[in-house]
C-alpha cells in the first residue's frame, strides 16, 4: 500500500476563488492510502515545494498527488521537487483543478465537487504508479545536413567549427543552392556570389565537413543520437578523385543542346557539365539523359580529351551507410510552377519571366552576360511590369495560401537595379500590399519609390496578352484611383510564390518528422522550439520550415547548428521512461504491435522460456527498444493478449482513473 | 427509481491526448470557456492509447457518455496514432450501435491545442445530448432480468 | 473420401513425411466426433473417420501441435484453411512442421441439429445429392441439406482451399455468399429492437468460454479474461454487464482477424448466434476500408493494423441512417 500525500494548490485566487481548497484537501484525506493532505497558496513556489519535501520526509510518503494547474505547466517542476526529497519523480500525479476545473466553473460547489473527483482519480492512479528510471543511449558524434544551400552550408560550418564531424548531402552536382542563382542581395546589394562562394570553399576545405554532392538520402533508421542513414551517391560517370575541374570536356562534348538548369533553361550546356565556374566540388558530371556514349555507346569524346583519365562510363549508383547523432533538414524551396496562372501568359510569351529568371538575366554569369535583354528578340526592354503575389496569399486553390515573404523585397531590388542601370526604362510594380518588416527593409523600399521613381501601383494584374508587335498588353486595376489600366510592356516579371522542395515530403516520412499542409516541416513548438522538429534529433534549417530571406535563413541555420552542437556535446541521452513494455510470458508473437509502431521500436526474436509446466519452449516474443519508443501506446491496443503495456499510462492505471471518475 | 430529467447529471468521461486535445482543454480553461462539470478528463499520451476496454469499463462503472479527443488526422504528435484510433473507434461505436446501445453516447472529436473554443463547444453539445438520453441503463441491462 | 484419407495418411506416416496425423475420431455416438492425434496405421484404422459430422476446424490445434517434435499431417476443409493462413500470418503456428492435405466439404451437420428435426437414435450418415441419409435405430431417414445444415454452411463463403500442400479431390471456388443478410436485417431494425434482440440472445450466456476456447483467432498465450493483471479478469461474471463486455471485447480482439469460420456459434451450448457479432465487424470493415477476408493470404496487413489517411470518420456511425 502506498503512503500518499495530497497537496492542494490555491494558485492565489485562480483556484481558490471557485474551488473550496480546504474542503478538497479535507475530503481527499479519507481516501485509501492518503496519510497526509494539505493546501497552500502557491504550491509551485519555493515555500510550497519545501512543504512537499518536508511532508515526504515526515510522513514517509511513497506517492504524491498535487491538485493544481495543468500537468503541462508544472509536472516537471513537481517531479524535480519529490526527487529532491528522495522519491522517484514518476510517483507524482497531477490533478488539473485549474484549467479543467476552477477556470471553467463559476459555481463554487460545482467546482469543489469536481476537484474532489479529479483528486480521487489522481490518487487512484498513484496507487498503481511504479518508480520509473529513464534509460540512457549513446550519442554518435557526427551530424548530417540534408541540403547544401546557404542554410545547409551555414549549419555545417557552425557544427564543424565546434569540432564535430558533419556531412552534407546535396542532390545537385554542386552545393550552393538557390543563392548561387541570385545576382545581388537586398537590402545591401552585395553580390550574392561574392558572399556565398567563400563559404562554399570553406566547406570544401574544412576537414570536419564531408560533402556528398549529387547524392540523396534513401533511408533513415534509428533514433536521436543514433541514426543510420543510407545515402545514394548517384553515378556521375566521372571519378571525382581524378577530375581536376579543368573543363576541357565541357567544351569538347558534341551534345550542345541541353537546357542549362543553372540559367533556368535560358541557354544551353553540354551533356557533360560543371554547373558554374565556382561549383563545389568543381568536378564534371555527365547527364545520362543526353550523353550519346551512355545512350547508344557512340562518342567517347570526353574520355579522349580528359588528361586525368577521370571519365568512367561504367560507374554505378552507390549506396553507403553512415551513422549520425543528429540530422538537419535543409531542403530549401523552389518557385511554384505557373501552369495554373494562364492569365499571365507565362507559357505563351518568352517575355513573361519569373523573378528568378530575371536574376539570371541581370547576372554577369547569366545567359546575357548581365545585359538586361528580352528573351524573345534580345532587345533592351523599355517598359517592365513586375507582378507581385503570383500564387502567394492565394486562397482560390490555384496557388499557396501563405505569404512567400521574400517577393516584396526582391522586386524592390529588381526595380531599383533596373532603374539605376537603365534610367530610360519605365518600371511598374503591381502589389496587394508591400511588406517590408526587417532591418533596413522599409528604407530600401522607399528608396526604390522615392529616389528611383519606380511606379508602385496597388492592384492586381488581371491579364497579360501578347500583341502582334511583340509587346505585352498588361491589363490591371489600380485600386487607389479605381481605374482600369492598360500598360504596353516589353517585359513582365512574375514574383512566383515559393514552395518547399518536392524532396521534403518523402524525407519527412523517412525521418518520421511532421509537416504542415503546405509541406513545410513543422517545428516542435512554433514559438519556443522553432528550429527543432517534433521528432527528437531532427532539426530544421532554412526555408524547409517556412519562407525566409537570406539573413533569416542564416540565423536559423546557426540556431539549428547550436541545437545540434548541444546534442552532440552529450555523451549519453536520457530517454523518456514512459515507454511501452512487453510482458514476454504473455506475448503471442503475432507482430500486431510491430506493424502499428511508427518508430520501428519493436523487434521480434525467438527466445527460450521455462514454461509454467517446467518444460522449456522456444517462443517468438516482442521486445521494445526503450531508446526508440516515444510512448504513444499504439501497440498496447493492437496487442490482443495485453502483453504490451505502457509505463506511466498502464491499462490498470487508466482503468483506475475511469473507476474513480465513474464511481 | 424514476429519474427526473431536470435533476439528471450525466457522468461523462473524456479521453484526451496529451499533445492536442488535453492542451485544447487547457486552452478552454485559460480562456475561461465554460462547459459542464460533468465532464472529467483522463489524460492519455495519444488517442491510440485508448483501448476499447477503457470505454466499456467506463460504461460498466456507470458512465453515461464517453468521448475521445485526439489531434486532427495528419497532425498526430506520433505521426500516425490517431489514424489507428479512428479505425478502432469507428468499429467499436458501430458495434455498440449494433447491440442497441444509443450511438449518441459515444463520440470522437479531433481537437487541436489551439481549439479551446471547439473543445468547450463540443463538451457542451455532448453533455446536452447525453443529458437528453438520460441515464445509461442499456449496457448494464443488456443481459438483465426479465421485466 | 474417408478411405482415401486414411490411405494417404498411412503413406505419409510410412514414408516419414509426418510422424503424426490430426483428424476426426469416432466417439461413443455416431455424431459426437472428436479431434484426435493418430500416430500409427493401426490407430488410423481403429478410429479415423471423415463424414458429414466432421465440422471441427483443426487449425487451432496446430498452435500446440506444430511446436512438437516432427511434422504433423492435418486435414483441412476449405474454410479451415483461412484460419490456418491467419495463424501462419500471426506466427502462431510453425508452417514448416505441418503437412496440409486439403479435403473437400459440402457442409457439415451435427447431432443437435438433427435431433431438433426429430431424428434420433443416429447410427450413421451419408450424403445423397442435396440430402443427408441418416441411419437410425428406427431405420433410414432422409432430410434435405437445406434443413439440416447450420447457418455457416448454408451461407458458405468459400469452397476453395487457400493453403495446402496437396489436395484430395477437386478444389472449389469462392462462393457468392449471403452471409451478411442477418446482419443487414439487424441493422435495419430500430435501436430498441436490436437491443431487445441482443438482450434475448446474450442473456442466455453462461460464460462457459466454449466460444473462446474453440476460436482459432483466440490463441493468446493467456487470455485477458484469465489474467489477473489485465484489469478485466473474470472467471464467472460478477454482474450482468460483464457478460456483454466479454462478448464485445472478444469480438473486438478478433476483429480483422476473424475468418468467419463459425466455430463460436457451432459450439455454443446456448445456441447464441455469436457469429453475428463477428460478421458485423467483417461487414463494417468491408464497407469502410474495402473488401477484406482474413486468412485469404499470409501477407496482407490486418485492417486494424493499417490505415488510410482518408478513412471514414467515426461519425459515420451516426450518419448512416436508420435508428
Amino acid at each position: 500500500m502506498q503512503r500518499i500525500g495530497v497537496f492542494v494548490c490555491w494558485c492565489g485566487s485562480n483556484i481558490a476563488a471557485t474551488v473550496d481548497v480546504e474542503a478538497v484537501s479535507e475530503a481527499l484525506k479519507s481516501e485509501p492510502g492518503v496519510v497526509f493532505s494539505t493546501n497552500y497558496q502557491y504550491m509551485c513556489s519555493e515555500a510550497g515545494q519545501n512543504m512537499i519535501k518536508d511532508a515526504i520526509k515526515e510522513h514517509n510518503l511513497t506517492g504524491v498527488v498535487i491538485c493544481s494547474c495543468s500537468p503541462r505547466m508544472h509536472e516537471a517542476t513537481f517531479r524535480k521537487t519529490v526527487q529532491g526529497a528522495g522519491i522517484n519523480p514518476y510517483m507524482v500525479e497531477i490533478a488539473n483543478i485549474r484549467e479543467q476545473c476552477s477556470w471553467i466553473h463559476k459555481d463554487k460547489q460545482t467546482g469543489t465537487e469536481k476537484a474532489i473527483i479529479l483528486g480521487k482519480a489522481a490518487i487512484a492512479k498513484v496507487h498503481l504508479n511504479a518508480p520509473l528510471t529513464a534509460g540512457e543511449s549513446p550519442v554518435v558524434k557526427r551530424a548530417l545536413v540534408i541540403g547544401g544551400g546557404i542554410a545547409g552550408i551555414q549549419t555545417a560550418l557552425d557544427i564543424a567549427e565546434a569540432g564535430f564531424d558533419v556531412d552534407i548531402v546535396e542532390t545537385k552536382p554542386t552545393i550552393g543552392g538557390k543563392m548561387t542563382q541570385i545576382d545581388k542581395t537586398f537590402p545591401t546589394l552585395d553580390c550574392a556570389a561574392c558572399i556565398l562562394t567563400p563559404k562554399m570553399v570553406d566547406c570544401a576545405q574544412n576537414e570536419k565537413i564531408h560533402i556528398y554532392s549529387y547524392s540523396e538520402v534513401t533511408a533513415v533508421k534509428g533514433f536521436v543520437g543514433n541514426f543510420t542513414v543510407s545515402i545514394k551517391k548517384k553515378a556521375r560517370y566521372v571519378d571525382t578523385t581524378k577530375c581536376t575541374g579543368c573543363g576541357v570536356c565541357t567544351e569538347k562534348c558534341p551534345v550542345k543542346n541541353v537546357p542549362n538548369e543553372f540559367n533556368l533553361g535560358m541557354n544551353n550546356r553540354r551533356a557533360i557539365y560543371i554547373p558554374f565556374a565556382q561549383a563545389v566540388p568543381k568536378v564534371a558530371t555527365i547527364d545520362a539523359d543526353y550523353c550519346n556514349m551512355l545512350k547508344n555507346g557512340k562518342c567517347g569524346v570526353c574520355s579522349k580529351v580528359c588528361t586525368a583519365g577521370a571519365i568512367d562510363y561504367k560507374q554505378q549508383d552507390e549506396i553507403i551507410e553512415e551513422k549520425y547523432g543528429a540530422i538537419v533538414a535543409a531542403t530549401g524551396f523552389n518557385p511554384i510552377k505557373l501552369d495554373n496562372f494562364d492569365e499571365f501568359a507565362y507559357s505563351q510569351s518568352k517575355d513573361v519571366i519569373t523573378s528568378l529568371e530575371f536574376e539570371r538575366l541581370t547576372n554577369a554569369a547569366g545567359p546575357t552576360s548581365g545585359q538586361l535583354l528580352r528573351p524573345s528578340d534580345g532587345k533592351h526592354p523599355h517598359t517592365i511590369v513586375f507582378v507581385q503575389c503570383v500564387g502567394s496569399r492565394d486562397t482560390s486553390g490555384c496557388g499557396k495560401p501563405y505569404c512567400s515573404k521574400i517577393c516584396c523585397m526582391y522586386t524592390a531590388k529588381h526595380a531599383m537595379l533596373t532603374r539605376e542601370k537603365y534610367p530610360d526604362t519605365d518600371v511598374y510594380v503591381f502589389y496587394i500590399d508591400v511588406r517590408t518588416p526587417g532591418k533596413n527593409f522599409d528604407e530600401f523600399y522607399r528608396r526604390a519609390v522615392e529616389d528611383y521613381n519606380v511606379h508602385y501601383i496597388k492592384g492586381m494584374v488581371g491579364k497579360v496578352a501578347p500583341r502582334a508587335d511583340g509587346t505585352l498588353d498588361v491589363q490591371a486595376s489600380d485600386l487607389i484611383s479605381n481605374e482600369q489600366l492598360h500598360i504596353s510592356a516589353d517585359l513582365v516579371v512574375l514574383a512566383a510564390a515559393i514552395e518547399p522542395d518536392k524532396s521534403a515530403r518523402p524525407l519527412a516520412t523517412m525521418l518520421t518528422a511532421s509537416m504542415d499542409t503546405n509541406d513545410f516541416f513543422t517545428e516542435a513548438h512554433a514559438k519556443l522550439r522553432p528550429v527543432e522538429s517534433p521528432t527528437a534529433g531532427v532539426f530544421l534549417s532554412g526555408t524547409c520550415q517556412g519562407p525566409k530571406d537570406i539573413p533569416e535563413t542564416v540565423s536559423q541555420a546557426s540556431a539549428a547548428a547550436a541545437k545540434v552542437i548541444g546534442l552532440l556535446c552529450k555523451d549519453k541521452l536520457t530517454c523518456n521512461p514512459c515507454v511501452a513494455h512487453s510482458d514476454e510470458m504473455l506475448c503471442n508473437g503475432c507482430s500486431s504491435c510491430e506493424k502499428v509502431c511508427p518508430y520501428g521500436a519493436i523487434t521480434y526474436s525467438d527466445k527460450e522460456f521455462r514454461m509454467p509446466d517446467r518444460t522449456t519452449a522456444i517462443r517468438r516474443v516482442a521486445a521494445v527498444n526503450e531508446a526508440v519508443c516515444q510512448g504513444c501506446g499504439a501497440c498496447t491496443v493492437a496487442c490482443p493478449s495485453g502483453a504490451m503495456d505502457l509505463k506511466g499510462f498502464s491499462n490498470k492505471q487508466i482503468m483506475a482513473e475511469v473507476d474513480a471518475i465513474c464511481k | 427509481m424514476q429519474v427526473n430529467e431536470k435533476e439528471f447529471k450525466p457522468t461523462i468521461v473524456a479521453f484526451c491526448c496529451n499533445w492536442c486535445s488535453y492542451a485544447g482543454a487547457d486552452l478552454a480553461g485559460t480562456n475561461r470557456l465554460n462547459y459542464p462539470a460533468d465532464v472529467k478528463i483522463i489524460r492519455v499520451p495519444c488517442s491510440c492509447r485508448v483501448n476499447p476496454m477503457f470505454i466499456l469499463r467506463a460504461f460498466q462503472r456507470g458512465a453515461d457518455g464517453v468521448i475521445m479527443c485526439g489531434c486532427h488526422p495528419g497532425d498526430c504528435h506520433y505521426t500516425t496514432g490517431n489514424y489507428y484510433a479512428r479505425r478502432r473507434m469507428t468499429l467499436l461505436f458501430s458495434m455498440l450501435d449494433y447491440l442497441g446501445i444509443e450511438r449518441e453516447r459515444t463520440r470522437v472529436e479531433w481537437v487541436s491545442a489551439a481549439e479551446g473554443a471547439k473543445f468547450a463547444a463540443t463538451m457542451n453539445e455532448f453533455v446536452e445530448t447525453v443529458t437528453k438520453l438520460g441515464e445509461n441503463k442499456r449496457l448494464e441491462d443488456l443481459r438483465c432480468k426479465e421485466k | 473420401m474417408q478411405g482415401k484419407m486414411i490411405a494417404r495418411a498411412k503413406e505419409l506416416l510410412q514414408n516419414g513425411t509426418v510422424n503424426r496425423v490430426i483428424g476426426w475420431k469416432a466417439g461413443d455416438f455416431a455424431y459426437d466426433i472428436t479431434p484426435a492425434v493418430f500416430s500409427s496405421a493401426e490407430e488410423l484404422d481403429a478410429g479415423f473417420v471423415y463424414n458429414d459430422f466432421c465440422g471441427a476446424n483443426f487449425s487451432k490445434y496446430l498452435v500446440k501441435e506444430s511446436r512438437k517434435e516432427g511434422k504433423i499431417l492435418v486435414f483441412l476443409k476449405p474454410c479451415d484453411t483461412y484460419s490456418f493462413n491467419q495463424l501462419t500470418k500471426e506466427h502462431r503456428i510453425i508452417r514448416d512442421n505441418i503437412y496440409v492435405v486439403g479435403v473437400p466439404c459440402d457442409g457439415k451437420t451435427d447431432g443437435e441439429t438433427l435431433k431438433l428435426k426429430g431424428i434420433t437414435g443416429i447410427t450413421g450418415i451419408k450424403t445423397e445429392g442435396d440430402s443427408f441419409v441418416v441411419d437410425t435405430l428406427y431405420g433410414e431417414k432422409t432430410i434435405a441439406k437445406a434443413d439440416a445444415l447450420p447457418e455457416r454452411c448454408l451461407s458458405c463463403k468459400s469452397k476453395k482451399h487457400v493453403a495446402y500442400d496437396e489436395l484430395l479431390g477437386e478444389d472449389g471456388e469462392v462462393c457468392e455468399s449471403n452471409r451478411f443478410d442477418m446482419v443487414e436485417k439487424l441493422e435495419a431494425m430500430s435501436s430498441e429492437e436490436r437491443f431487445a434482440f441482443w438482450r434475448g440472445e446474450l442473456s442466455r450466456c453462461i460464460r462457459c468460454n466454449a466460444c473462446r476456447n474453440v476460436c482459432p483467432a483466440c490463441t493468446c498465450e493467456r487470455c485477458v479474461f484469465d489474467n489477473d493483471n489485465s484489469g478485466i479478469a473474470q472467471k464467472a461474471a460478477a454482474d450482468s454487464f460483464e457478460e456483454n463486455m466479454f462478448h464485445i471485447i472478444r469480438a473486438f480482439h478478433v476483429a480483422g482477424r476473424c475468418t468467419d469460420c463459425g466455430e463460436c456459434s457451432r459450439v455454443c451450448p446456448q445456441n447464441i448466434p455469436l457469429h453475428l457479432l463477428n460478421r458485423k465487424f467483417i461487414k463494417d470493415i468491408n464497407e469502410f476500408y474495402g473488401e477484406f477476408q482474413a486468412g485469404e493470404d499470409t501477407e496482407t496487413r490486418a485492417p486494424l493494423n493499417i490505415f488510410d489517411t482518408e478513412d471514414v470518420e467515426p461519425s459515420i456511425v451516426y450518419e448512416k441512417g436508420g435508428n
